[in-house]
């Protein structure tokens, strides 16, 4: 587990202001096949390497971060904001 | 007297003398004596007893991987045990006492235990005290626990004050020695900013008891030089007495600095111990190495101390452990002991060198053992003479000290706390840390290296490769030259044969070569289980003086090189750091803040009786004359809100205001029924599913305009719902334009609840209340007849007429004091959470004790309230899926007892009539239970399979914890009032209700 995390809003913070959700799924659309749905509720990837996952600066500025960090060495590659990593996976799936 | 302070020498502070105390005697020393140092000055060497044979133990080494002198310092709330003397700094009224032994030190019944070593070998738990099954907790775990152990904890609060801190730096220098210090100067010298932090109280390691010239001074003036140059350096902080026991990710190091634990009184200003978590962009790990004992038999007698500790003792503190000293080594270690005792003008019994021959010249007149080896050791609670043997010839020297040397281990354990596995260097026979991070090296000893020179150098070239990985130059400055005599390397002899008696590999735990030899036969042959079996290398001192020889002994049992036996895992912490400074501030209300409702003063001042719920004090009930128990309160309560009206503090429940043009759509996505067309000046109940369709927790959504609403969640979801609705706006739908912030402490909100509320609560506000001009479910700002600005709404959670009344948290107290005023009349009764919770069980409103996470809004009987025509809602997606729409799930529903003497009781369980109690025949569960004072019988929530088919059946109520076994009705969850008739209000009462009520 990192020690510390770059928050892109508040700088280098000690890992204990936040709180971690786990690995970030693509929410579907509504009309998605129940298959899909199921997947993103109840199955995760689990990987060893590398994983991004929703991070919470609760204790910060309580904004939601994409950490992308890799689960067996625990090195951070990048820290998002959450809705700015939504948007550009929406932009993404439109192209 | 054998062992002594010496009449000079040293860098003990002879003008200021420390008394102290050990096991009640009274003693001296120096200022600058460890306590150890200050025992052996008085000629106590015999300190404590060992752990399981409680033999007599001594002083073994000069530093923190002292195995032995553990001992308990300071009285009452101060006294700490297991604290190794030979780091503890001694100081002015310290109190020591030695542990495990009863009656006495001297004396000790437990010595006993020696007697029955043959049956106390690795293993004797599992095997012995197999059977009887029930002897072990009665008597087998207290005789043990009684036999064995180490100091004991006080009960008492400790007094001191403890914190935590960050620090950043460029480099990080772990130990103050020789390459630590040398590593220090050539980073600061060049403008870095540099932490350097060593466990001792006196920077300089090795250096200060070394007799060494170091750029023509002698070693500890060159440290104590280059200590005063680091001071001077502003980029540069000196951090003594801080034990660095961590390396965790991100370059992140933990360590723990003992601020004034060198006192007999610590100033109440200042912390006594200090968390520090230091952020260094590199470190270099000086961490030197740590000698190894021979193990040989009888090698653990008070008088046998490592060679360089005696060198410590001799050359550092002025003292001697012995007036006539013998010197058992494997290499030039125990050389370089011989010539320091020599120049100190104590008496070399003998050298007894494991190797053929040696290069290491021997002081004159010494006598040296080729080939020697030490057999067995003559002496109670004191080394008086050794037996050596050689080509089968036997000798006894007659000593009082022995300095043993099986050769040096780096301190590699920081750099292998990460998963880096510790590698054998064939060359050296050492473990040595592997590279595993640019950014981390080790330097001097810790890195293999075995001069001081070398030391130095290697120090000051580490710092050099930082500088330029930092894009920095270092300043050129020489590398000091070093006078010392040469002595050659050790050839490990990792166990020396013909032991007569028992040999220790670790002093700490009782663990002898014999043990590890079991644990081979019984195949326990990894280190990893040969260290559970025998427990080598698990006290306190985790291994310190233990570890390697007991590799490099398994592997010669084994037949194996020590590189395929491996060592066990370095883990945090270094050495033992006390639980208080890992909390440092959060302890009591620190660490638990007390959360107050803004009506606290209001609820103290009408009597309330306070329950802990998470971090709040809410008032459970307000105990009124002659009424003894929580249920008498709350029955009167409660039927004074049924009957006429009561005021129930409900500020704990956590409060979210959210504006802007999308935010019904956002809260219509959040709850699983609809929102868009709540109407303006309405407040509707809600629920929020999760992703899987169980309810994650419900409140009131109010809508005051267009724009803006306000929600309430439950008091324990509070922040949950928060970070949910964060989760949903950010990561999800970053596009809806909503904003919403948390209002729970802003608000002060109040429940005036029974028929006479509305006729009480016309004197507070400023408007129109009745059924038309304020309709069930509205929720408007209003004016306080004062004018105050407020909220009112007109929810219920008992049934009754109700309103929730919200104010600015400042006024909250005011204002219910003039609530309770208006409605004394009326008979007005503020009420806790015990009536409120009977209240909404008669009604069957859920709580968490319904929705407990594995319940679905249709199991809890909210099923038609989902929206599932809207296009998306959290959880709609599982809500229809196979297993949720089951017949036989768990469902809300109601119990009466058969017998109204029957309590039903949250917890119990539900069977068929007839059927054997397993999990396979379970029904279901009891969640809620409380008596009905208006039903005047006990009455229950449930969750039971198929529950709504199954009104009327009669059901068994199961609870074997509480001896509860009767049968049941299953009804309605709703045991009052289905009709709703009582939210009207008093004109409104049908008679049937008002009949209902008044039984």
């Amino acid at each position: 587990m990192a020690s510390l995390i770059t928050c892109p809003h508040c700088g280098s913070r000690p890992k204990e202001e936040f709180s971690i959700r786990g690995e970030v799924r693509s929410r579907p659309e509504p009309a998605a096949p129940f298959e899909t749905w199921y997947r993103y509720v109840y199955v995760r990837d689990n990987p060893k390497g590398r994983q991004k996952e929703y991070w919470h600066h609760v204790l910060g500025c309580r904004r939601w971060l994409v950490v992308e960090r890799d689960t067996l060495t625990h090195e951070v590659y990048g820290v998002t904001d959450a809705a700015a990593y939504r948007a550009s996976e929406v932009k993404e799936a439109a192209e | 007297m054998t062992a002594s302070r010496l009449s000079s020498g040293g860098l003990v502070d002879r003008s200021r003398p420390v008394s102290f105390t050990f096991d009640g005697k009274s003693l001296s020393g120096f200022a600058g004596d460890t306590l150890a140092s200050a025992l052996i000055a008085e000629d106590r060497l015999l300190v404590g007893r060992s752990f399981k044979y409680h033999r007599p133990r001594g002083v073994l080494t000069a530093g923190s991987s002292e195995p032995n002198a553990l001992l308990t310092i300071g009285t009452g709330a101060r006294s700490e045990p297991n604290t190794r003397a030979t780091v503890q700094e001694l100081y002015d009224g310290l109190v020591a006492k030695s542990q495990n032994r009863w009656p006495s030190l001297d004396f000790d019944i437990g010595a006993f235990n020696s007697l029955l070593s043959p049956f106390l070998g690795a293993g004797f738990y599992y095997k012995t005290f197999m059977w009887p099954k029930a002897f072990w907790e009665k008597v087998y775990e207290p005789f043990i626990r009684m036999a064995a152990g180490l100091g004991k904890l006080t009960m008492e609060s400790d007094p001191d004050r403890y914190e935590k801190a960050w620090a950043h730096c460029d480099l990080l220098v772990v130990g103050g020695g020789a390459a630590g210090l040398s590593a220090a100067l050539t980073a600061g010298r060049a403008g870095l900013r540099v932490i350097l932090a060593d466990e001792d109280f006196l920077l300089g390691g090795s250096l200060n008891a070394s007799r060494a010239a170091v750029g023509g001074v002698k070693a500890p003036d060159f440290a104590a030089n280059a200590v005063s140059e680091l001071s001077s350096l502003a980029n540069v902080t000196l951090m003594p007495r801080t034990t660095v026991f961590g390396w965790f990710d991100d370059m992140v190091f933990g360590a723990a600095e003992k601020v004034q634990k060198h006192v007999a009184e610590p100033s109440h200003d200042r912390p006594v111990e200090r968390l520090w978590r230091i952020v260094a962009k590199h470190a270099i790990l000086a961490t030197g190495a740590i000698e190894r004992p021979l193990v040989f038999g009888g090698n653990d007698k008070p008088g046998i101390l490592t060679a360089s500790a005696v060198s410590t003792y001799v050359n550092r503190f002025g003292v001697t452990p012995g007036s006539r000293v013998a010197v058992f080594t494997s290499g030039g270690t125990g050389y370089r002991t011989a010539h320091d005792l020599k120049a100190a003008g104590i008496e070399v019994a003998a050298i007894i060198d494991t190797r053929d021959a040696a290069a290491d010249r021997a002081p004159d007149g010494v006598k040296v053992h080729y080939r020697g080896a030490v057999v067995d050791t003559m002496g109670g609670k004191r080394l008086t003479g050794i037996i050596t043997e050689r080509s089968g010839f036997e000798e006894k020297i007659g000593c009082d000290a022995l300095a043993m040397s099986g050769g040096w281990s780096p301190v590699i354990h920081l750099a292998c706390q990460r998963g880096a596995k510790p590698v054998w260097s064939a060359e050296k026979q050492v473990f040595l840390a592997p590279e595993s991070d640019p950014r981390l090296a080790l330097a001097g000893a810790a890195a293999g290296l075995e001069t001081l020179g070398e030391a130095i150098a290697d120090g000051a070239a580490k710092a050099k490769a930082v500088l330029s990985a930092l894009g920095k130059t270092a300043a050129t400055a020489d590398v000091p030259e070093v006078e010392e005599q040469d002595f050659a390397g050790h050839q490990p002899v990792w166990y020396v044969g013909g032991a007569r008696s028992k040999a220790f590999v670790d002093y700490q735990n009782d663990v002898h070569v014999k043990d590890l030899a079991l644990a081979q036969r019984e195949n326990y042959t990894s280190i990893e289980l040969t260290k559970r079996y025998t427990t080598s290398g698990m006290a306190t001192d985790q291994g310190k003086i233990a570890n390697v020889n007991a590799t490099g002994i398994v592997a010669s049992m084994r037949g194996v090189d020590p590189a395929v036996v491996g060592t066990t895992t370095f883990r945090p912490f270094y050495t033992p750091v006390s639980l208080g400074v890992i909390a440092g501030t959060s302890r009591d209300e620190h660490g638990r803040p007390v959360r107050r409702s803004p009506l606290h003063g209001w609820a103290e001042k009408n009597g309330a009786v306070f329950v802990e719920a998470g971090l709040w004090y809410r008032s459970s009930y307000f105990p009124k004359g002659e009424e003894k128990t929580w249920r008498e309160a709350a029955h009167r309560e409660v039927m004074a809100v049924r009957k006429a009206a009561g005021l129930c503090d409900v500020s704990t429940l956590g409060k979210i205001e959210v504006f802007g043009p999308d935010a019904a759509e956002f809260l219509n996505r959040l709850y699983c029924n609809p929102m868009l067309k709540l109407p303006v000046g309405k407040a509707r109940y809600g629920l929020m599913l999760r992703e899987d369709a169980m309810v994650h927790d419900d409140g009131t959504v109010s809508r005051l305009a267009e724009n803006h609403f306000f929600i309430t969640t439950t008091t324990a979801m509070a922040g949950e719902v928060l970070s949910h609705m964060e989760f949903y706006h950010q990561a999800q739908w970053p596009e809806l334009k909503v904003r919403f912030v948390s209002v729970s402490d802003q608000w002060a909100q109040m429940a005036i609840a029974g028929p006479k509320a509305r006729a009480i609560l016309s004197r507070v506000v400023d408007a129109d209340l009745s059924d038309e001009g304020f309709p069930y479910l509205s929720a408007r700002d209003v004016r306080l007849k004062g004018g105050l600005s407020a909220r009112l709404f007109r929810i219920s959670f008992s049934g009754e007429l109700a309103y929730e009344l919200s104010v600015p948290a400042a006024y909250g107290e005011a204002v219910a004091d003039y609530i309770m005023e208006c409605g004394a009349e009326h008979g007005i009764t503020p009420y806790g959470l015990e009536a409120l919770n009977i209240l909404r069980i008669e009604k069957g409103f859920v709580t968490h004790a319904e929705l407990n996470g594995t319940v679905t809004a249709d199991d809890a009987g909210y099923g038609k309230m989902m929206g599932m025509q809207k296009p998306d809602f959290v959880g709609k997606q599982m809500a229809t899926r196979f297993g949720l729409t089951a017949a036989d799930r768990m469902q809300l529903v109601g119990l009466k007892p058969v017998d109204p003497k029957n309590e039903i009781r949250a917890g119990a369980h539900l069977l068929r009539e007839g059927a054997e109690p397993s999990m396979a025949n379970d029904q279901g569960l009891v969640t809620s239970n409380c008596i009905s004072p208006v039903l005047g019988h006990p009455i229950a929530l449930a969750l039971l399979k198929s529950g709504r088919e199954r009104m009327g059946e009669t059901i068994i109520v199961f609870d074997r914890l509480r001896g509860d076994e009767f049968p049941a009705i299953v009804c309605p969850p709703v045991f009052i009032d289905p009709e709703n008739e009582r939210l009207k209000g008093e004109a409104q009462v049908s008679p049937q209700a008002k009949e209902e009520a008044s039984r």
